[in-house]
């Protein structure tokens, strides 16, 4: 079936409003999580281009089905970036096409840099979006600090567009840094790993990015933590750290362009399984729940990111959802399955009170059931 | 300020509300002699009082879920209280409300350095969070200037901010996880020690609800080491234009300070009179303070004046010591203070986008005119967020009002300009009525579903945020 593709928001609020078939909704369909939606394709990416930017006031809005790398062209233009740095999900996932904005939002998506400077919602200032009775709604606007009336911006980012279909984003952006450093430990078990992750972490020398790869680029276990700013503050931040760090091994400082642009990438995009066969999962946890969690679930390979916080598992192709549910069950946290076998559920099952909470707003929002039905619903999930 | 008319049905069941309150809270905790309630008669917004038909007092979260559950059974409103600093009424009860003071919820439970995070209960004051791991070199971030005094409790239902949220954020990009007791008492976990609460982000959404949502009792809390040091410099201009250009262009160089704040004349004559913090006399001033090793520090610091110069500063003053931090700090800490030595005034605080800072300064400048009160300045100039301070004699009949015109239309140009009503005090009953003019008519109806949700019943912090006119339905439905 060919897409729905409107080229405005009104022409979308029409589509809702007369439609009595579920939609499935997508920006660039580059991110397939969850079960699969019965419904009408209908994408945002004709609801494209950026309408304000204005660098001085760290602001940007666009049209939420504008490409990623479009916005990211833009801020490059004027030394500034999305710093909640959003995955390609495309070499993880197989897909093709083009991340839109509206999609990286819909599904949180936040990088490395998550750990110091919040995740994608905390950069979402406002949003404008069409609910399911095709009305357009907006919450929010484009100002640093607005605690003006209930935070539906927050309740958007994430909702997998179940809530409503964003069809315009406002959002923070930040200053790019002038020099990357990158620090790296080889060989060392995940349980140390952690542990100098968070003791840098812990420090006062402002690290935003905090990894553990099982299988580094060479095979071995790799440990790097990133650091950014001035050349000089680099320096002196790589020095301290190195000597804060002693205990667990010996850090050597990589501050070339090129090669901390590939580190910092790869983790992002979760490279090490790109290609693989195995079940992909994603679990946020407390760090130093982290190795122990990995070590007790069979089979399963690990890229720590965010001081161990999050947990990108590798696991045999068919292993039952289960066995990730119960071990997670232990520490607390939350496992979402992100590629292969379906049958433990895709999103966390929740509370029973919670899930009503949610339930009672997906009704709300969308009282036809129209925006993408089944997907984030514990129901469906456990019908599968 | 209109209120919705208590319901005598309640008033007249405050004997058997009360013996039922007894039933599971100690005596001490149920406040119901009218000589005694009147202490929670208002808050920070102390022109609009109203003593509550009782408040309670509960320590653990049991406690808190009985409380509402007979509330919620007897259909009694209730009203969640923190400290009762909320300069937007959020606290201000109704005739037929219980005031439920979270005072007595204050332990720290849990603290671990490891991953960063400090778990508490929720009457605990902003401060004594920061107080409770101070010693081992971390804090808390976000610091609302009533911090000695405010409650998490509080800081969560108005997602509060402070003069560091430029570099740090607000309180919902702190919070990591609650334990939070719906109207009916029903007790919920959000999030936790983890980053990323799973399904909906019900934890963004209760974050800055201003107590309509439910009671949060517990919270876990993103703590951060402390930087190695902090130090401000100090630049004066002879007009506002040019220190907005000037604030624009220090954002836009890639220097994050950790605050960038501004006062105007008035302001900066105010603080003088009472602080003497040897201010210059200009027009508009600065304060921007950066953070990092002493070397990091003179860096940025130096990188900061070389774009100042740009702007021909009138002043240009870089702290060297502990001691001329804290004098470049004292006026601007002073400025409510000095305020309040020469007047009663109204603080508000819309955010507007940094570009249209000199703008809006010029509207607000003709408007003091035309009502014929003065106006001060103060503000976090780095996100937008303005904090106009209008002066007014509150023995004077009238003046209030005029004050509140005055306030209202500010509020309206910092919405016109592309900016809102609130950035960190919140809605409460003070920015109720000018709501439909940040949002239309739909954009308020999705908002009241969210409570519809929430609090079928409508119990929970009455005749608050939303103007009372649109929430008629939802109120009337729910009865």
């Amino acid at each position: 079936m060919k897409d729905l593709r409107p080229e405005t928001e009104a022409e979308l609020a029409a589509i809702v409003r007369d439609t009595s078939e579920p939609l499935r909704i997508r920006g660039g369909g580059t991110r397939p999580i969850g079960v699969p939606v019965n419904g009408a394709p209908l994408t945002t990416a004709g609801l494209s281009g950026i309408d304000l930017y204005e660098p001085g006031a760290l602001t940007l809005v666009a049209k939420a089905g504008t490409p990623v790398a479009e916005v990211e062209t833009a801020l490059a233009a004027e030394g500034q970036r999305l710093a909640f740095e959003p995955m390609d999900p495309r070499g993880l996932l197989g897909t093709e096409g083009e991340p839109t904005i509206g999609g990286v939002f819909a599904a949180n998506v936040s990088g490395p840099r998550r750990i110091q400077c919040g995740a994608a919602r905390d950069f979402l200032l406002g949003v404008r979006f069409v609910d399911g009775r095709g009305e357009v709604i907006r919450n929010g606007g484009r100002v640093m600090k607005n605690v003006t009336g209930y935070d539906l911006v927050k309740l958007m980012a994430g909702s997998y567009g179940t809530l409503g279909i964003l069809t315009e984003v406002a959002l923070k952006v930040l200053p790019k840094t002038q020099v990357t450093g990158s620090l790296a430990c080889d060989g060392l078990g995940d349980e140390t790993a952690i542990a100098a992750l968070c003791r840098a972490l812990g420090s006062p020398f402002e690290v935003t990015g905090a990894a553990h790869s099982q299988a580094g680029p060479e095979g071995a276990a790799r440990t790097v933590i990133r650091i950014e700013g001035t050349e000089a503050s680099v320096a002196y931040r790589a020095a301290e750290l190195q000597k804060v760090l002693a205990a667990y091994g010996e850090f050597t400082i990589d501050t070339d362009p090129d090669s901390t642009k590939a580190t910092w990438r790869a983790i992002r995009d979760v490279q090490p399984f790109h290609g693989t066969d195995g079940d992909i999962w994603r679990l946020s946890v407390k760090p130093t729940d982290a190795p122990g969690l990995v070590a007790r679930i069979d089979g399963a390979e690990a890229l720590y990111d965010w001081g161990g916080g999050l947990i990108w598992l590798c696991v045999p192709k068919g292993t039952a959802g289960q066995d990730i549910r119960t071990a997670i069950a232990k520490t607390g946290g939350h496992a979402t399955l992100i590629r292969g076998t379906r049958g433990g559920g895709v999103f966390q099952p929740l509370a029973p009170p919670v899930a009503a909470l949610q339930e009672g707003l997906r009704k709300r929002f969308d009282p036809k059931g129209l925006l993408n039905p089944g997907l984030m619903a514990q129901a469906r999930e456990a019908a599968e | 300020m209109e209120m919705p008319a208590p319901n005598p049905d309640i008033l007249s069941k405050k004997a058997e509300l009360v013996t039922r309150l007894l039933d599971i809270l100690p005596a001490d905790a149920v406040i119901s002699d009218p000589a005694e309630t009147r202490a929670y008669e208002c808050d920070a917004l102390t022109a609009y009082k109203c003593p509550p038909l009782a408040a309670v007092l509960p320590s653990t979260t049991q406690e808190v879920s009985d409380v509402l559950r007979i509330c919620h059974e007897m259909g009694v409103p209730v009203v969640p209280r923190g400290s009762g600093t909320s300069l937007a009424g959020g606290a201000l009860p109704t005739e037929d409300s219980v005031i439920l003071g979270v005072a007595r919820l204050n332990d720290v439970i849990e603290t671990d350095y490891d991953n960063r995070f400090i778990r508490v209960q929720t009457g605990r004051t902003n401060l004594s969070v920061t107080g409770a791991v101070e010693e081992d070199g971390y804090f808390y971030a976000p610091d609302p200037s009533s911090q000695l005094a405010c409650a998490i409790a509080g800081n969560i239902a108005m997602n509060s901010g402070g003069a560091h949220c430029l570099k740090y954020g607000v309180t919902t990009n702190n919070l990591l996880g609650v334990t939070m007791v719906l109207m009916d008492g029903t007790v919920i976990e959000l999030g936790g020690a983890h980053l990323d609460a799973e399904g909906y982000d019900l934890l963004g959404l209760i974050c800055g609800s201003e107590g309509q949502l439910g009671v949060v009792t517990e919270a876990t809390l993103r703590i951060l080491h402390k930087p190695e040091g902090a130090r401000p410099v100090l630049i004066g201009f002879d007009s506002n234009e040019v220190a907005g250009a000037c604030v624009s262009d220090i954002i836009k160089a890639g220097v994050l300070p950790v605050a960038i704040e501004f006062m105007d004349r008035p302001c900066i004559r105010a603080t003088e009179d009472f602080a003497k913090a040897g201010y210059p006399d200009c027009e508009a001033l600065l304060i921007v303070e950066v953070e990092g090793s002493e070397a990091e520090i003179d860096e940025q610091l130096e990188t900061i004046m070389s774009i100042a110069r740009t702007h021909d500063p009138v002043e240009l003053r870089q702290s060297g010591s502990a001691e001329e931090s804290a004098k470049i700090w004292l006026g601007r800490k002073s400025a409510f203070g000095a305020m309040g030595n020469i007047n009663d005034y109204m603080c508000l605080d819309g955010t507007i986008p940094v570009s249209q800072l000199p703008y809006v300064l010029k509207r607000i400048g003709e408007m003091s005119k035309e009502f014929g009160l003065d106006v001060a300045n103060v503000f976090h100039a780095g996100d937008g967020n303005m904090h106009p301070l209008i002066l007014f004699d509150a023995n004077k009949p009238g003046d209030l009002e005029t004050c509140e015109a005055f306030g209202a239309k500010i509020l309206k140009l910092c919405v016109e300009v592309g900016g809102c009503l609130t950035g960190e005090h919140g809605v409460g009953i003070e920015k109720r009525d000018l709501m439909a003019h940040q949002y239309g008519e739909k954009d308020l109806a999705m908002q009241m579903a969210v409570k519809d949700v929430f609090d079928p019943k409508w119990l929970l912090n009455p005749a608050k945020v939303f103007p009372l006119a649109a929430s008629d339905a939802h109120r009337i439905a729910a009865e």
